[in-house]
């Protein structure tokens, strides 16, 4: 039908005279036609219509388009259009704002402490850390585990077998135990952290919250920071432990060392500081997960895609920010010989 | 109760509303109108404080809108917003537990008194989850009250109701603005809402951005030579 529509064609009948039914497409499909029709400057009439097909026709072409009391936004070009992006990507974000915020509830905080909402910690730190103790447990003897293989394939070749325990108790305490809980902490806690506090933000709770004379960042922020502040360090002590059980298992099975041999070999290898040095890292994970998974559920916009959004940007970001804090702290212990 | 003088709010290079003039008498109900997009919600959150106006003044009660402190207005919002891991009982003992110093039996009267006026007793420990939208809404609305502010705003209270209990809805807002005397202001756009409640109103308009009419509903509807308001107050006979 569009090859006959085409020029030289002119003139062109479209006769409906046989047709009893007319679906929503198929009308809006010949409406089209016409139109097209027309506007090649040719002339296109639909002819013998009757009934319900002369019903749908007229329920689909004679409306004249409804007034918009909004203007059509004008076509915009790809840099213009990159160029606004990054600029609601920027205002959205409200990452200034934030940080700002959180400095002056904090020194309220200070001032009156009974301005927190002390009261929703012992539930988030049920849900944070109490929860979230399996998945971590599990994970970390595994990586201790893992860890503990590949050392001994290379320590066998040596007859240096004990080592392992050095090698394991030393990376996971300094590293891995650390970095593998903040990492379940942030996909876990920082995302229900960012979606909770999303959800109230575009069902209208926070503006509910302020209108209520409530601080947002008294009531909802401070305790989230407060709690994975609390149950990082816990989280990774635990993990610690569990971690070189993992590598315990390993050396006694694959590399016949006693269960008391690994023991005092990890005892003699590892300082209080390895141990410290870890948890004091995740007490600044614990902070940066909690501050950017509320920033972006506060910051969050637009029903259920925009908490989404939120959600999926409060973990990457968590994630980064928790390797870049890593890489400045191992450097900083390196510096101060540590 | 309320004064707005010369009101400009937007946001960045953009306009929504543009120097607004209006009163709102104490004890009155007063409606604020328009089409979608006229600039409504916006208008009512510069009201209670959460958008900073561009330019003009809001005064409520000769003060402008507190930022900080115990508040001096309720606000039902569009959803009821009360806090989904709170049972309404909770949601109505917040802002007592923030700007009181009662114990917590006074508390527990008080809040019973709140649900009871809306008709909720004997929900005091369902979760929001747990109850229908016309009920959120009537919780909402005793959490407002739970300070017993002289000045009430209610954001399209009656939308997405059915007939009965948006009409059950309004029955209960005309009779706390009669007993209590407490101003009232509604956003709404529902033709039977604004009969049943508003006593006065303001009609915005999206395209010149201010007020194109001011009074009473029955007024307007009847008198307005404004082809925007007549569509508004009478749609059929637009449609026709």
């Amino acid at each position: 039908m569009r090859r006959l529509a085409r020029p030289p064609a002119a003139r062109l009948a479209l006769d409906l005279s046989g047709v009893d039914t007319l679906d929503g497409a198929a009308t809006a499909l010949l409406l089209a036609l016409r139109d097209e029709v027309a506007a090649a400057g040719g002339e296109a009439e639909i002819v013998g219509a009757h009934g319900r097909v002369r019903a749908m026709l007229d329920l689909y072409g004679l409306h004249p388009p409804r007034p918009s009391l909004h203007r059509p936004p004008a076509r915009l070009g790809i840099l213009d259009e990159i160029g606004r992006e990054t600029l609601t990507m920027l205002s959205e974000s409200h990452g200034l704002d934030f940080i700002g915020d959180v400095a002056v509830a904090g020194a309220r905080a200070v001032r009156a402490p009974f301005s927190i909402n002390w009261g929703d910690v012992p539930r988030l730190v049920e849900r944070a850390g109490a929860d979230s103790l399996p998945i971590v447990l599990v994970i970390n003897f595994l990586v201790g585990l893992v860890t503990a293989f590949q050392a001994a394939v290379q320590l066998k070749q040596f007859g240096a077998n004990i080592f392992v325990a050095d090698l394991v108790g030393l990376s996971v305490t300094r590293e891995l135990a650390p970095l593998m809980t903040a990492i379940i902490v942030a996909g876990r806690s920082g995302a229900a952290f960012s979606a909770e506090l999303g959800t109230m933000r575009v069902s209208e709770e926070i503006d509910a919250l302020r209108t209520l004379g409530l601080d947002p960042y008294g009531f909802l922020v401070f305790p989230r920071v407060v709690t994975l502040v609390l149950v990082l360090p816990l989280l990774t002590i635990l993990a610690d432990v569990i971690g070189i059980a993992g590598g315990l298992l390993v050396a006694m099975l694959g590399l016949d060392i006693t269960s008391n041999a690994y023991l005092i070999e990890t005892q003699k290898a590892l300082g209080l500081w390895d141990v410290f040095s870890g948890c004091l890292k995740t007490v600044f994970f614990g902070l940066g997960i909690a501050l950017i998974a509320c920033q972006r559920g506060l910051a969050a916009r637009g029903g259920a895609e925009g908490v989404g959004r939120a959600t999926t940007s409060a973990v990457v970001t968590s994630l980064f920010a928790i390797v870049v804090v890593d890489a400045i702290f191992t450097v900083l212990f390196n510096a101060f010989g540590r | 109760m309320i004064e707005v003088e010369r009101l400009t709010l937007g946001y960045g290079d953009t306009v929504v509303l543009e120097n607004l003039d209006f009163t709102v008498p104490r004890g009155d109900v007063f409606a604020i109108l328009g089409g979608s997009g006229s600039g409504k919600s916006t208008l009512l959150r510069a009201l209670i404080g959460l958008e900073e106006p561009l330019r003009g003044t809001i005064r409520i009660a000769g003060a402008p809108p507190p930022r900080e402190g115990p508040p001096c207005y309720g606000v039902l919002f569009q959803s009821g917003a009360l806090f989904g891991s709170m049972t309404l009982a909770e949601n109505v003992t917040l802002p007592l537990a923030k700007w009181t110093n009662l114990d917590r039996t006074a508390m527990d009267t008080i809040v019973r008194s709140k649900l009871r006026l809306v008709g909720l007793e004997g929900f005091e420990n369902h979760l929001p989850a747990e109850i229908s939208g016309g009920m959120k809404k009537r919780a909402g609305i005793a959490r407002a009250l739970a300070l017993d502010p002289p000045l009430l705003f209610l954001d399209e209270p009656s939308a997405g109701l059915d007939p009965v209990t948006s009409a059950e809805l309004d029955d209960l807002i005309a009779t706390l603005n009669a007993s209590l005397g407490m101003t009232t202001i509604a956003v709404t756009h529902e033709l039977r809402s604004i009969f049943a409640i508003a006593r006065h109103c303001i009609m915005l308009d999206g395209q010149t951005h201010g007020i194109i009419a001011r009074g009473e509903p029955a007024a307007l509807r009847d008198g307005s030579a404004d082809p925007q308001v007549r569509a508004f107050f009478n749609p059929r006979s637009r449609a026709a």
